[in-house]
C-alpha cells in the first residue's frame, strides 16, 4: 500500500518570496481584527459582564421561542435574549445585570422561574454577580499576558532573543486574529474563550517552536548560508510535520464540534480556528520575522562561500 | 536510542500495566469494583459539577456587616464602662469604622481614657505570633471626645474569624441536606466556595446558605397596641416584626433578647401529637434551660414571640413555667420547612451576611448529555487519527497507535489516581490531546524519512531520528506546558479541569512517545532487521 503524503518529498516552496504578501496581508488582518473588536466589540458572556444565563428544556418537541420571550420581556429584566441551543426544545436565555447589587441577580432566577413554571426543565443556571465578572475579566486578561511572557523568556532561555520576540509577536498575531474573529462573527466571548485563546497560544508555540528549533539547527551547520535559504529549507523540511499534525488535530477538533455537546462548541470553534491561524503564523510570520529581527548580521550574508557547505551526513 | 537496557523495559511495561490498573475501574460499576479484591485500585474519575450536575456558589462575607457589628460591641461596651465610674457622657456614636463618645467633665476625660483603653485588645491568634498588632486604637480630641477606631488588621482579623466560623456553620448546615460530598471551602480572604453535587433543587440550598438563623426569644409588647406602632413611631424598646405566614401578620416585640439560640443544645423535627401538624422540638443546654425556666416563670400568661432572623415563627401564649427547658414550635410548617429549620436551629448563627455573588448549577440531565457526546465526540476523532496515521506511515503509523492507546490509558489513570476532577472542558483537552499526541511521532517519523533521505541507512536513520526529535519535542512541549499552568492557576472549576487534562496529556505524550513507541519500534528492528524504510 502506498503510504499517503500529503506534502510530497522534496517540496521546496519559496516562503520567503512570500513575505512580500504575507506581512502586508497580516498587517491588513491585525488592524481589521482590532477595528472589528473596536466597532462591534466582543459579545461578553455573563462570566465578564455580569447577569443571568438560564438554559431549559421544553416539554413541547419544538420550544415557542416568542412566546417565552414575550412572557420573559414582560418581566422587565431589561435585555433578554432567548435562543435556541443544540436542540429544538432547548432554549437559552440570558438576562443582563440587574440594578440593585448582588441579591438582585438572584431575584431574577426566582422571576423566570415562577414565569415559566414547572413544566420546563432547567438543565442549566448560572448567575455572575457584578463584583466577581470584573475579577474574572482581569484574571483572564492576566492569564494571557503572562502565558506570552512566560514563554517569552523560555525561549529566550532556550534560543536567541530574536527567536523569542518573533514567537512572541507571530502568537500576539493569532490571539488578535482570534479576538477579530469572535467579534466578527459575534460569538459569545466567556472564560471558555479564554481557555481556548491560551490553547491556541500553546498550539501555535508548539509548531512555531517545532520550525525554530529547525532554524536553529540549519544555522550550526550551514554557517555561510543566506539567512533566507535557511529559513526556506527549514520550513520545507519540517512542512510534512506542519500539515500532519494540525490534519490531525483539527480532525479531533472536528469530531468534537459536530458530535459534542452545544456547552462547547464555540470554545471547539474558536481553537479548529486556532489551528489554521497558529499554522499560518509559524511558516508566514515566525519565521520570516526573523529576517526583520536582523538574526544573522548582513556582512555574514554578503561573503558568499561556495563548496564547503556539507549536504548532512 | 534503539538499545533498551532489561530493566528499562520492565520500567516502560510497568508503568503502562499501572496506568492500565488505574484506569480500569471507570469501567466498572460501583458494584462490582466493592467485590474486587482490596489491593487492586479503586478510585474513579471524579466528575465536576457540570457532568454529574449539583451547584457551585460563591459566597462573600459581607465586611461592612461583621465592622457594623463589632462595632455595636464595642459601643456597648464603652457604655458600660463609662456608667460603671458614673462618668458622664453624650453623643455615643458610631462613625465610619470607629466609635466615638464626648465626656462632658473635661476633668475626668483622663479617667476616661484609662477605662476606654482596656477595652483597646491586642488581636489574637495572630499569624505573626501576637506581634503586638492591636485591633483598635484610641484617640483623643482636644473638645473632649474619645474615638476608638478599628485598625485595618483588626477588621482583618474579624473578617478572617467571621469566614471561619461561617464555614463551619455551613458545613454543618449542608451536611444536613444529606448530599454526597459536598465541598466547603475559603476562596481568597473573604469568600466561601460551596459545591454539592447532584443536588436538584437549588433554590433550598441558596435559602439554607443564606439565613443567618439567629434565633430569638422575645416578649410581645402586650402593652402598645400593634397598629398604632405601625401608622405611628413604635415603642422606643420594641419593634414591629412580621410572620411568615401569607398574608403576614405584625406582632409588636420588644427588642430586648430573653434567651438566644446559642444556647440550644438539640433541636429536632417531628410531629404535634394532637394535631398531627409537623412541628420543632427543642432542647436548651443548662444555662439555658434555668434562663428559660426563671423567664417563663416571670411572666405566665404573657406571649412571647420566637424570632428567626427578623421574622417571627411563632408567638405562643406561656401557660405554665417551662422548667425541664425543652418545648416545642409550631408555626405553618411542611415536613421540610420543620427539617430545615431544625436544622438551621442545630448549626447556629451564622456571624455574618453572607451573599450570593456567583451561582453556577447544572441539572443531571444536562451534564449525561455532555458525558454521552463527549465520549461519542471522543470515540470518533481518535478513530480518525488512527486511521489516517495508519494510512500516512503504516506499520510505524500502528505502532504510533498503539503508544495512543497507552497514551489516552496513562491519561485516564493519572486522573484517577490523582482525584483530579473531570470536567467538560476536560473532556475536550483529552480529545485535543489525541490530536496533537501523535504530533511527537509526527515529528520523529518525518525526522526518520529525513536522515533516511540524506544517505543515512534504515537502522542509524532510525536511531537519529528518535535522538534529534527529542530537545525539539521538549522545546514544543513545554511551551504548550507553560500555557496550561498559567490555565490551570487561572483557577475556575471547569477551565481548571481542562488545564488539569492538558498538562497531564503533555506529559504522557512525551513519555508515550520516548518510551512505549520507540520499545516497539526497537523491538520491530531487533527482530526483522530492516534494510529498507517502511515509511
Amino acid at each position: 500500500m502506498k503510504p499517503l503524503r500529503l506534502v510530497p518529498d522534496g517540496t521546496n516552496i519559496r516562503f520567503m518570496t512570500h513575505r512580500r504578501w504575507s506581512f502586508p496581508l497580516s498587517v491588513v488582518l491585525i488592524v481589521a481584527s482590532l477595528a472589528l473588536y473596536g466597532v462591534f466589540n466582543l459579545n461578553f458572556g455573563i462570566d465578564f459582564k455580569g447577569g443571568t444565563l438560564i438554559e431549559i428544556k421544553t416539554a413541547e418537541d419544538i420550544a415557542d421561542l416568542g412566546d417565552i420571550r414575550g412572557k420573559l420581556n414582560d418581566l422587565r429584566l431589561g435585555d433578554v435574549e432567548v435562543q435556541e441551543f443544540g436542540a429544538p426544545n432547548d432554549v437559552l436565555i440570558r438576562v443582563e445585570t440587574q440594578e440593585g447589587g448582588e441579591q438582585a441577580q438572584q431575584a431574577v432566577v426566582n422571576q423566570v422561574k415562577a414565569t415559566l413554571g414547572d413544566k420546563v426543565t432547567y438543565r442549566r443556571v448560572e448567575v455572575v454577580g457584578p463584583r466577581v465578572s470584573g475579577e474574572l475579566a482581569s484574571a483572564g486578561s492576566i492569564a494571557v499576558l503572562s502565558a506570552l511572557f512566560a514563554v517569552l523568556v523560555y525561549i529566550w532561555f532556550r534560543f536567541e532573543w530574536q527567536f523569542a520576540l518573533g514567537a512572541v509577536m507571530a502568537t500576539t498575531h493569532d490571539v488578535i486574529l482570534t479576538i477579530g474573529m469572535f467579534a466578527a462573527l459575534g460569538l459569545e466571548f466567556n472564560l471558555s474563550s479564554i481557555a481556548a485563546i491560551l490553547t491556541i497560544v500553546g498550539y501555535s508555540l508548539n509548531d512555531t517552536v517545532v520550525v525554530y528549533d529547525r532554524i536553529r539547527e540549519n544555522l550550526r551547520k550551514y554557517k555561510k548560508k543566506e539567512l533566507k535559504d535557511i529559513l526556506d529549507l527549514s520550513i520545507n523540511q519540517t512542512l510534512s510535520r506542519t500539515v500532519l499534525t494540525s490534519v490531525t488535530t483539527l480532525l479531533a477538533l472536528g469530531s468534537l464540534y459536530v458530535l459534542g455537546s452545544a456547552v462547547i462548541k464555540s470554545f471547539t470553534f474558536a481553537m479548529i480556528w486556532g489551528v489554521f491561524v497558529g499554522t499560518y503564523s509559524s511558516v508566514f510570520m515566525a519565521a520570516p520575522l526573523l529576517i526583520f529581527l536582523k538574526l544573522r548580521p548582513e556582512h555574514m550574508q554578503e561573503q558568499k562561500d561556495e563548496g564547503t557547505e556539507e549536504a548532512s551526513a | 536510542m534503539l538499545h533498551f537496557a532489561r530493566w528499562k523495559v520492565g520500567l516502560i511495561l510497568l508503568t503502562i500495566v499501572f496506568g492500565l490498573l488505574f484506569a480500569l475501574p471507570n469501567l466498572f460499576s460501583e458494584k462490582t469494583l466493592s467485590s474486587l479484591p482490596d489491593w487492586l485500585p479503586k478510585q474513579q474519575l471524579v466528575l465536576g459539577l457540570d457532568l454529574q450536575g449539583g451547584s457551585h456558589i460563591l459566597l462573600q462575607v459581607e465586611e461592612a456587616g461583621v465592622i457594623k457589628e463589632r462595632l455595636e460591641v464595642l459601643r456597648g461596651d464603652v457604655r458600660s464602662v463609662l456608667r460603671e465610674d458614673k462618668i458622664g457622657y453624650t453623643g455615643l456614636a458610631i462613625k465610619d469604622n470607629s466609635v466615638q463618645v464626648r465626656v462632658r467633665d473635661v476633668t475626668k476625660l483622663e479617667e476616661a481614657r484609662t477605662k476606654v483603653r482596656t477595652l483597646v485588645q491586642p488581636i489574637t491568634q495572630s499569624l505573626l505570633g501576637g506581634g503586638g498588632a492591636l485591633e483598635s486604637s484610641l484617640e483623643t480630641t482636644e473638645d473632649g471626645v474619645l474615638r476608638l477606631t478599628l485598625t485595618p488588621e483588626g477588621i482583618e482579623s474579624r473578617v478572617n474569624a467571621a469566614v471561619s466560623q461561617s464555614i463551619e456553620v455551613i458545613r454543618r448546615r449542608v451536611d444536613e441536606l444529606g448530599t454526597t460530598e459536598p465541598s466547603i471551602q475559603r476562596e481568597g480572604n473573604s469568600r466561601i466556595l460551596v459545591q454539592v453535587p447532584g443536588l436538584q433543587d437549588s433554590d433550598r440550598l441558596k435559602t439554607i446558605l443564606q439565613s443567618t438563623a439567629k434565633l430569638t426569644f422575645r416578649l410581645v409588647d402586650v402593652s402598645n397596641s400593634v397598629d398604632e406602632a405601625i401608622t405611628g413611631r413604635p415603642p422606643l424598646d420594641s419593634e414591629v416584626l412580621y410572620s411568615a405566614d401569607d398574608p403576614p401578620v405584625p406582632y409588636l416585640v420588644k427588642k430586648r433578647v430573653l434567651i438566644s439560640g446559642d444556647e440550644l443544645d438539640d433541636a429536632q423535627p417531628t410531629f404535634d401529637q394532637q394535631t398531627n401538624e409537623p412541628v420543632v422540638s427543642f432542647r436548651f443546654n443548662t444555662s439555658g434551660a434555668r434562663k428559660f425556666g426563671r423567664v417563663t416563670q416571670q411572666n405566665v400568661g404573657l406571649p412571647f414571640a420566637i424570632v428567626l432572623d427578623d421574622e417571627v415563627i411563632s408567638a405562643p401564649r406561656i401557660n405554665e413555667p417551662i422548667l425541664g427547658g425543652s418545648g416545642i414550635i409550631s408555626g405553618s410548617f411542611t415536613v421540610e420547612s420543620a427539617n430545615d429549620l431544625a436544622v438551621l436551629m442545630r448549626a447556629g448563627a451564622l456571624p455574618a451576611d453572607l451573599t450570593i455573588i456567583e451561582e453556577r448549577t447544572v441539572g443531571p440531565g444536562l451534564g449525561k448529555d455532555s458525558i454521552e457526546a463527549g465520549e461519542i465526540a471522543g470515540i470518533v476523532g481518535a478513530i480518525a487519527v488512527v486511521v489516517f496515521m495508519f494510512l500516512s506511515y503504516g506499520l510505524f503509523g500502528l505502532f504510533a497507535n498503539l503508544a495512543l492507546i497507552a497514551n489516552i490509558t496513562l491519561i485516564l489513570g493519572a486522573l484517577s489516581a490523582l482525584g483530579a476532577t473531570l470536567t467538560l472542558p476536560g473532556i475536550a483537552g483529552i480529545v485535543l490531546t489525541v490530536g496533537m499526541a501523535v504530533d511527537a511521532n509526527v515529528l520523529i517519523y518525518e525526522r526518520i524519512r529525513e536522515e533516511n533521505r540524506y544517505g543515512r541507512s534504515t537502522i542509524a536513520a532510525i536511531d537519529a531520528g528518535y535522538s534529534r526529535a527529542l530537545g525539539t519535542i521538549l522545546d514544543a512541549n513545554i511551551t504548550t506546558f507553560i500555557a496550561a499552568i498559567i490555565l490551570f492557576s487561572l483557577g475556575s472549576g471547569p477551565v481548571r479541569g481542562f488545564a488539569v487534562t492538558l498538562a497531564i496529556g503533555i506529559v504522557t505524550t512525551v513519555f508515550s512517545a520516548f518510551t512505549f513507541n520507540r520499545l516497539l519500534v526497537a523491538g520491530w528492528v531487533k527482530s526483522r532487521r530492516p534494510s529498507e524504510l517502511p515509511i
